[in-house]
């Protein structure tokens, strides 16, 4: 493994600059794609979140952390394929039918790109039958709802109930958060976890899919 | 300012439980204490019942109403819930909210109009939130239309700009700001409202920025808000902003808030 304390630092900080000159540093230097991606970058965003979950990282500098990350990635994701690079497992996220907000739905989602999964985001307003027909087109491991409102909860049931009528219920996990969804709620709707924040989202999603 | 108190709300842990157990005595307390306290509406939201939030919601109405007298804030978007909470609400009450999603708005207006009631206008779009004062001022525009049409008084309807937090967009501070300015200047009459807490989502001593905020949406025509009125800060700001603004001949409202004791308190 390689010391990637200073790109790490650049990444706590938000500097993309250095961020990104490390990154093709490394590069340069021979390191492996996955070495980079799993021991510096995904490692920092890791320590963002679990900061974040721990409240001694806000908002803003979470975004800045994770935007610094993606300014990285565009330098060595063409090099995925002939890498090999695995993904940690594939997510589709999306907000649930009737409710509109997305601002929490967009931190997990990053927050989880930044975590190594493959996120496939579906936005706002998703209808149960969106949500089955985007799992049987994409296979994703995971399936994450967002609700903000307790008027728009009720769409989590629906939607579990829709996935498990199309008879792939066995074939992903799901996971449900938002302002009024409680680990209760989950418990009740059958869902496989409950996430409180963008920081614990990623790490219920590891524990969840065993990665 | 119209000060809504927004503490009865079923999704405050002890607000839940006390409606659980139907503890009168609780809820009203808290409606008295908001109302003392210089709330002009008392919200209140059964919205974690799910199915049985128009009972809930009726039963709080009742409740409150038998013990107060004080104009609600019925706090839903069921048009069950708030067609049979209005028609129990003794007074004009104030609906909170209408907006331009489509089922929602369709549902709604007939209810709304179908008495005498003030009216929250929230700025959501039929498919997206906005998120610059031109989107919001558009929403705007179209609500007010719609409810004018519809023969609401612009008097009685009260735009909320729609709140978004800064910790994700550092615009949305001037978004919300621009769009109060426009929408008080293009609608003579209208007002606005908004609920303070979103501002400062994601944020450490939230407390701070939303006191803060309120003052600037003040300074920028804000003439409403959504909030605990048990929050003597938040009190003393809003007296204090508005006899900065030249809306307290005398400075009377600020001495007498003084002489209540309530400024500088915590």
């Amino acid at each position: 493994m390689s010391d990637f304390e200073v790109l790490a630092q650049a990444v706590h900080k938000g500097d993309f600059a250095t961020a990104v000159a490390e990154t093709q540093k490394a590069l340069d230097g021979g390191i492996t794609i996955q070495d980079i991606l799993d021991n510096g970058l995904i490692a920092t965003m890791d320590e963002v979140g679990e900061n974040f979950s721990k409240g001694t990282v806000f908002v803003p500098q979470m975004l800045r952390s994770a935007k610094t990350m993606q300014k990285c990635m565009e330098l060595i994701q063409p090099f995925f394929k002939e890498a090999e690079v695995v993904s940690k497992g594939k997510v589709l996220i999306g907000t649930v039918k009737g409710d509109l907000h997305d601002i929490g739905k967009n931190l997990v989602a990053m927050m989880m790109e930044g975590a190594g999964f493959t996120m496939i985001d579906l936005g706002v307003d998703v209808s149960p039958d969106k949500f089955v027909q985007k799992i049987q087109e994409v296979e994703p491991d995971l399936v994450a709802m967002s609700a903000l409102l307790s008027t728009t909860m009720p769409s989590m049931p629906l939607t579990v109930e829709a996935i498990q009528q199309a008879g792939v219920r066995d074939k992903v996990k799901i996971i449900i958060g938002g302002a009024p969804v409680t680990q209760k709620y989950a418990d009740e709707i059958k869902a496989d976890a409950y996430a409180s924040d963008a920081g614990s989202a990623v790490s219920k999603a590891k524990e969840l899919l065993g990665v | 300012m119209f000060i809504v108190g927004e503490k009865i709300n079923a999704s405050r842990k002890s607000i839940r439980e006390a409606m659980e157990r139907k503890d009168a005595d609780f809820i009203i307390k808290v409606a008295r204490d908001q109302h003392e306290a210089g709330a002009d509406f008392i919200d209140v939201n059964a919205g974690t019942f799910v199915n049985q939030e128009a009972e809930m919601l009726c039963w709080l109405v009742e409740t409150v109403q038998g013990a107060l007298d004080v104009p609600l804030c019925l706090d839903s978007p069921n048009p069950v819930a708030l067609a049979e909470a209005m028609k129990l609400h003794k007074g004009e009450p104030m609906i909170n909210s209408i907006s331009m999603e489509t089922e929602r708005l369709d549902a709604l207006l007939p209810i709304v109009t179908s008495q005498s009631c003030r009216i929250i206008a929230l700025c959501m779009a039929r498919t997206a939130m906005p998120t610059t004062v031109e989107e919001r001022v558009e929403v705007a525009s179209d609500l007010i239309s719609k409810l004018t049409d519809s023969g609401v008084p612009v008097e009685k309807i009260h735009v909320d700009p729609l709140i978004q937090p800064i910790s994700v967009d550092t615009n949305m501070g001037l978004g919300a700001l621009g769009a109060i300015r426009k929408i008080m200047s293009d609608f003579p009459g209208v007002n606005t409202i908004c609920g303070l807490s979103n501002i400062s989502f994601g944020l450490p001593e939230r407390h701070l920025i939303n006191r803060n905020f309120l003052a600037l949406a003040m300074s920028y025509g804000l003439n409403g808000a959504i909030m605990d009125p048990n929050d003597n800060k938040l009190m003393s700001t809003i007296v204090t902003i508005d006899m900065l603004l030249g809306n307290d001949l005398f400075c009377e409202k600020y001495i007498e808030a003084y002489e209540q004791g309530i400024l500088g308190k915590p």
